[in-house]
């Protein structure tokens, strides 16, 4: 049966640009970067969290051949109306990461909120990708 | 920041975030359109393409909803509340709350008392609760300043 979850994926709409973010602001680490000449060029680049298993790749958004210029299109449609990625992280602490992120930068779409739950904030990544941060409570 | 290649309507979703942030704050589209970098004459029309309704009824519907959770949620007057999501005329909250949900504000709060809740993903729930928003008459009045 399924072990584990290793990979999920996200569009991205510039590699190098998406890179930067989730390693220099996001603190995250390169897991895998490789082009392959034999497949158009083709850039698997994989980050994660250090620390744990699971990586994120973030892929080009595609175009031919992998599928038809309109798909592509509306692919990075959905991107910039920020209706994609989905990403959630924890956090010990949701209030002073938010300070951090902040002031390196990153774009966030909501700021701290404090709930029932614990504290939750939401922020974007250069291509529209929500990601959010969760302090819950025990 | 910076962002490259980008989508058209990725500098529009900054104004729909900012809603989404500050709506307690005396917002108006002016305001979203300056974070959109969008000029106020093309920033409504270009928003209502990209997401489908106007930015005034996306505020608007975006205010109902967190008014909608604090009255579930709270004790707060309805006078407090309208406060709370950054609207001043507590007479104009309670006409689009009622066509927004089909009920005053304090029978709504009486219908819907708190629930036991999980965690979801707090943009996930605002998204999903947000109210309907293609009947509301400020509309009109909004596109006419």
């Amino acid at each position: 049966m399924l072990k584990a979850l290793t990979h999920l994926q996200i569009w991205v709409e510039d590699q190098d640009e998406a890179l930067a973010f989730y390693t220099d602001k996001l603190g995250m680490e390169v897991r895998e970067d490789f082009t392959n000449p034999e497949a158009g060029d083709f850039r698997w680049l994989s980050v994660g969290v250090p620390g744990q298993d699971v990586s994120i790749a973030l892929l080009a958004v595609p175009g031919p051949p992998m599928v038809d210029e309109e798909t592509g299109a509306q692919i990075r449609a959905v991107l910039a109306k920020g209706m994609a990625g989905g990403l959630v992280f924890s956090t010990d602490d949701c209030k002073a990461d938010f300070e951090e992120l902040k002031s390196r930068g990153v774009e966030f779409a909501q700021e701290p909120n404090e709930g029932w739950y614990g504290i939750d904030a939401g922020f974007r990544d250069p291509s529209g990708n929500q990601a959010r941060m969760a302090q819950l409570n025990p | 920041m910076t962002i490259s290649a980008a989508h058209p309507a990725r500098h529009l979703l900054r104004a729909k975030d900012l809603a989404d942030a500050r709506f307690r704050d005396p917002l108006d589209v002016p305001a979203l359109a300056r974070a959109a970098h969008v000029s106020p004459a093309h920033f409504s029309r270009e928003f209502k393409r990209a997401f489908g309704e106007t930015p005034h009824q996306y505020l608007l519907t975006r205010r109902l909803e967190r008014a909608a959770e604090l009255l579930r949620n709270t004790d707060w007057t309805v006078a407090e509340i309208c406060a709370r999501v950054g609207l001043s005329s507590v007479g104009s909250f309670t006409t689009s709350f009622g066509r927004a949900y089909g009920q005053s504000p304090t029978a709504y709060r009486s219908a819907h008392p708190p629930l036991v809740q999980a965690w979801i993903p707090t943009c996930l729930v605002q998204a999903h609760a947000r109210p309907q928003s293609s009947t509301f008459r400020e509309d009109s009045r909004a596109r006419s300043r």
